[in-house]
């Protein structure tokens, strides 16, 4: 028992330590730059070239790529992934989009209530 | 939009917009008080000069980066934060019982509003902030068998940030002025139109400085209880302590970036004349209100969840039981957490959001006591059955409980929009929310004080000077907050200077009164320090667990060793120490070995100290020296990290020595 | 953390102690503190797209973006930071094979694509102030350039610790501290891209469809 444990703690480190050294590899790389290539290339024709009549529909579309980019970089450049650290970082990562996406949205919510209450029948854009 | 370059115009190039004119020598309050801060100052530099204490201070705690040092370097900290927030207190009572029947009281109105916004700042800041970090930088370590934290040397350098925010604050007492807004400094009031002078430069640079230290403690402790913790202690064997610090270091990450940003962008309206949060130009005010209370809430609950960690400590020792409920305790901890993020709008319910907004935040406000609830139940279902020894920390426990309840009692109250139209920003209010702050996070940290001083000195505290703070803080806190509840039920709102209504006045004298009390209880807690370290000797603490506790700091003597346990424990049970007292556990007493550990530095304080020097430059204007320090900040830092050589090993035969040390004391005690 | 049986079967004396360890490689928690540090600067730049989203329609019957933006620069800064990107990715390819040249020539190229970022976005900044678009002049402006500017101010800081990073490279190789820094580096500068991708995506893409 005591041996196994002392086995146990001795080696837990050095094999921690390798697995911590996610370096990528060169195919890695190349897949998610290409990806991100495209992801940024479509976006900027359909805003450039004015591919969708509908803004509504554009803006919808664009952002869907910018999670699609923001997920690809995470997979092949940041190399996230459920087992890094014992699955901290993954965990550290979805709290904190968690948190992103309250305060985002509710800022946004709430703000935008106040505005619809407070200041009806004002152009925000055009306000001095 | 204001041009800042006028307002630069007038200053000078050597010394900015500092002057004569700056410092207030027309104004005796300040004076005195100037007077006698000089005169306790030059004696404490003469007496340690006289004891030839510089160099053993500097070598052995400013430069340290032993954890349970600094520590007890943010205790002292905030105690002496706590002095002067609580004379901003008893000025503020003094005042507001003195004001009635045409009397304008004693403190004119730029004083009296630099006053209530130096009082919160100070006590959130610079006195519970640094208490909350001191208690878990020390403790968190020890209880899951850790020689240090993660990050030792920027764990110095954020307490140097801390105090170089503390100083910067203090410093605005003498030169210039501090914030006349309210400890938010909401804007459009905080903006240089309508607060053109320095006072609220100070409060941001002052801020933004202990922000930094704040948050990389929050991310020091985070990995330390992440990746520092004994062979054994898996997640759900962590102590209730440790887990409540890890979501309240969890908090800190996610909270504070939010208030760094928020005070960027007000100083960059001030400075740059950016319109964030003006009222023309399309910027919007209420965005910084919404913006800083997403900091603002998790900042609360920062703060208690340490509180509620330590009380369960407390509570299971001292009922010689368990914790009832761990892992529903585990649970609520980490719910409060995530609700903590839901409920900012109940700080501006009046701000007009409309109904739909209104009702979202007030039931996830009602929601979030459902978890406290449950705690406060695992408490008592701990206590049910036990054997309660009444010492010091249970009996501010026992406070709390009560205390506690009737504050979230209120809050629930507050949570209903309806009643907060009525409510908002009334002296009901404050009554709330230091019913929760005193009653939850200071009862606590008295609680946490008094329980974790043996295990920090050596030697217990003195009880009956204890007791007597313990009183007298209790009865002070009833007579003061109590009479602010009725009040705010009449209608009285929060930071008035003068009373027309002469009727209100008895309830203001009460809570004056109540204020004397919680100074006798200051003035108790400062005696019991002193009596105890004159007592030591019959106070001596020689088992390293003076009070049969259940978690792994008791298990290293007491104070602990430079390297907390000379062997790394190995966990088998939620109460880890408990565990091997009952199954008869034997400290080793040979086959040491020598113990990595990491060196001391200078440069946190260096580089605290030039962060010092940049705020002042930036709040004086005086580019330069803001330039100058902070190429300087840069060059350090980067100077810091071609030191490849960060620590040493203590060797073999002096952690023997230590060790035989500590079996003699144990012997001595065990013939007394 | 390290796994340990710790069931304990009758009889046997349970180990409450280590009496070998090695345990906390140092620098073993470098990783995960950066990811945190990484995480609530997250948090920053997530405060001032809230700022933009609340404050960017607020032209002040000023400009508006689509008076103001270039999106084919946009576009070349753009692909400026991909390019930087993927030139990191080499130097850390050049690291695992433990190559100190090719590792520093990697950076300086990486360096040279995050200064022409910067160059490109000082160059727009003067070209729009000079039109009047100053910080000042609205609030949307004063959450553009704050939030542009931000990033901005990080890929600087970056770079800084670029060039130290080749210094001590140079002077005492691919030791394991250099080896975490360049990674810690390597998740910052990484993590600098996907911020882009919400700038370029959010301000300046649906700016132009507002």
């Amino acid at each position: 028992m005591s041996t196994d444990v002392h086995a146990a703690a001795a080696d837990a480190p050095h094999a921690h330590h390798d697995a911590a050294e996610p370096h990528g590899s060169l195919k890695g790389y190349v897949i998610g730059f290409a990806l991100s290539v495209v992801l940024t290339a479509i976006p900027f024709w359909l805003v450039m070239g004015g591919v969708f009549a509908s803004p509504t529909a554009t803006a919808i579309v664009v952002l869907g790529f910018a999670i699609v980019q923001i997920v690809v970089h995470m997979v092949f450049f940041l190399h996230m992934n459920a087992r890094s650290e014992g699955g901290w970082t993954m965990l550290a990562l979805i709290f904190t989009i968690i948190i992103v996406v309250i305060a985002l949205t509710g800022s946004l919510w709430v703000m935008y209530h106040l505005n619809v209450n407070m200041m009806p029948g004002h152009d925000m854009s055009q306000m001095p | 939009m204001t041009d800042p370059s006028t307002a630069a115009a007038a200053t000078s190039f050597l010394f900015g917009r500092l002057s004569w004119q700056s410092l207030p020598f027309h104004e005796p309050i300040l004076v005195a008080t100037f007077a006698v801060v000089a005169t306790g100052g030059i004696a404490l530099v003469g007496a340690i000069t006289w004891f030839r204490l510089w160099g053993y201070l500097w070598r052995e705690w400013f430069t340290s980066v032993d954890h349970k040092k600094i520590g007890i370097m943010y205790m002292v900290l905030g105690i002496v934060m706590l002095l002067r927030g609580f004379a901003d207190a008893i000025m503020m009572r003094l005042q507001q019982a003195m004001a009635f029947g045409g009397s304008e009281g004693y403190l004119p109105a730029h004083h009296y509003d630099q006053i209530f916004t130096a009082h919160g700042v100070i006590m959130i800041f610079f006195v519970a902030m640094p208490l909350v970090t001191g208690i878990m930088n020390f403790v968190v370590p020890l209880q899951i068998g850790a020689r240090d934290v993660s990050f030792p040397f920027l764990n110095n350098f954020s307490f140097w940030m801390t105090v170089g925010g503390a100083v910067l604050v203090m410093m605005s007492l003498f030169v210039g002025e501090f914030a006349k807004t309210g400890w938010l400094a909401y804007p459009p009031l905080s903006g240089i139109t309508y607060s053109p002078d320095v006072g609220v430069d100070y409060y941001i640079w002052g801020l933004q400085i202990a922000g930094v230290g704040t948050t990389l403690s929050g991310i020091n402790l985070l990995c330390t209880i992440v990746k520092m913790r004994a062979p054994g202690m898996t997640m759900m064997r962590l102590p209730v302590f440790t887990w409540t610090s890890l979501c309240t270091n969890v908090l800190i990450v996610a909270a504070f970036p939010v208030l760094t940003a928020v005070l960027a962008m007000l100083a960059l309206d001030r400075y740059v004349g950016t319109n964030f949060f003006t009222n023309d130009f399309g910027g919007n005010p209420m965005m910084y209100v919404n913006l800083i209370w997403i900091w603002g809430h998790p900042e609360v609950y920062i703060l208690i969840l340490p509180a509620f960690g330590i009380f369960s400590e407390v509570t299971s020792t001292f009922s010689g039981k368990r914790l009832f409920g761990y892992t529903s305790m585990v649970y609520a901890t980490v719910v409060i957490t995530v609700l903590s993020y839901l409920v900012w709008l109940h700080h501006f319910f009046t701000m007009g959001s409309g109904a739909s907004v209104n009702s979202f935040f007030g039931i996830t406000t009602m929601i979030i006591s459902i978890p406290t609830g449950a705690k406060m139940f695992n408490w008592l279902f701990t206590m049910y059955r036990g054997r309660i020894r009444f010492e010091l920390p249970m009996m501010w426990t026992l406070a709390f409980m009560l205390t506690f309840v009737i504050g979230g009692m209120t809050g629930v109250l507050l949570a209903v929009p309806p009643a907060d139209f009525v409510l908002h920003n009334s002296l009901f209010l404050v009554a709330h929310f230091h019913n929760v702050i005193i009653g939850g996070v200071l009862f606590g940290l008295f609680a946490g004080i008094s329980f974790w001083f043996p295990k920090a000195f050596g030697f217990k505290l003195d009880p009956f000077w204890g007791k007597l703070s313990f009183w007298f803080w209790v009865t002070g806190f009833y007579a003061a907050f109590m009479p602010l509840y009725v009040l705010g039920l009449m209608g009285v709102t929060r930071r008035l200077r003068v009373f027309d209504d002469p009727s209100l006045q008895i309830w203001f004298v009460i809570a004056g009164f109540g204020a004397f009390l919680i100074a006798l209880g200051i003035l108790s807690f400062l005696i019991q320090i002193g009596v105890s370290i004159m007592r030591r000797e019959q106070l001596r603490d020689t088992t390293g667990d003076p009070w049969d506790a259940r978690t792994l700091e008791w298990a290293t003597s007491s104070p602990p060793p430079a390297y907390n346990f000379a062997f790394t424990p190995v966990v088998h049970d939620n109460d880890a120490w408990w565990d091997m007292k009952e199954r008869g556990y034997r400290r080793p007493l040979a086959g040491f070995k020598p113990i990595h550990m990491p060196k001391n530095t200078p440069t946190g304080v260096i580089l605290a100290a030039l962060s010092v020097a940049l705020g002042f430059g930036l709040v004086w204007y005086i580019w330069w020296l803001a330039a100058l320090s902070f190429v300087a900040i840069l060059a350090v830092a980067i100077a810091h990290t071609f030191d490849y050589h960060q620590s040493f090993d203590i060797p073999a035969d002096e952690v023997a020595r230590t060790e035989e040390a500590r079996t003699r004391l144990i012997a001595e005690g065990a013939r007394a | 953390m390290t796994s340990v049986a710790t069931a304990t079967t009758a009889g046997e004396a349970p180990v409450f102690h280590l009496e070998d360890e090695h345990a906390h490689a140092e620098g073993g928690s470098t990783m995960l503190g950066f990811w945190v540090y990484l995480m609530s600067d997250c948090l920053i730049f997530a405060m001032l797209f809230a700022a933009y989203g609340v404050l960017g329609g607020n032209f002040a019957a000023g400009p508006a973006p689509k008076d103001l933006f270039d999106l084919p620069l946009v576009a070349l800064n753009t692909a400026m930071l991909l390019f930087s990107s993927i030139t990191y990715g080499f130097a850390m390819l050049a690291m695992a094979r433990g190559q100190v040249r090719p590792t520093q020539l990697w950076l300086a190229v990486t360096a040279l694509f995050g200064l022409a970022f910067l160059s490109i976005e000082l160059y727009e900044f003067h070209h729009m102030i000079a039109e009047g678009a100053t910080p000042q002049r609205s609030a949307f402006l004063s959450a553009f350039f704050t939030l542009v500017g931000t990033h901005g101010l990080h890929v600087t800081f970056g770079l800084i610790w670029l060039v130290t990073l080749m210094v001590q490279l140079g002077r005492y190789g691919l030791i394991a501290a250099n080896r975490r820094r360049l990674m810690c580096l390597s998740l910052f500068w990484h993590f600098l891209d996907v911020i882009w991708i919400g700038v370029f995506t959010v301000v300046y893409l649906l700016g132009m469809l507002r």
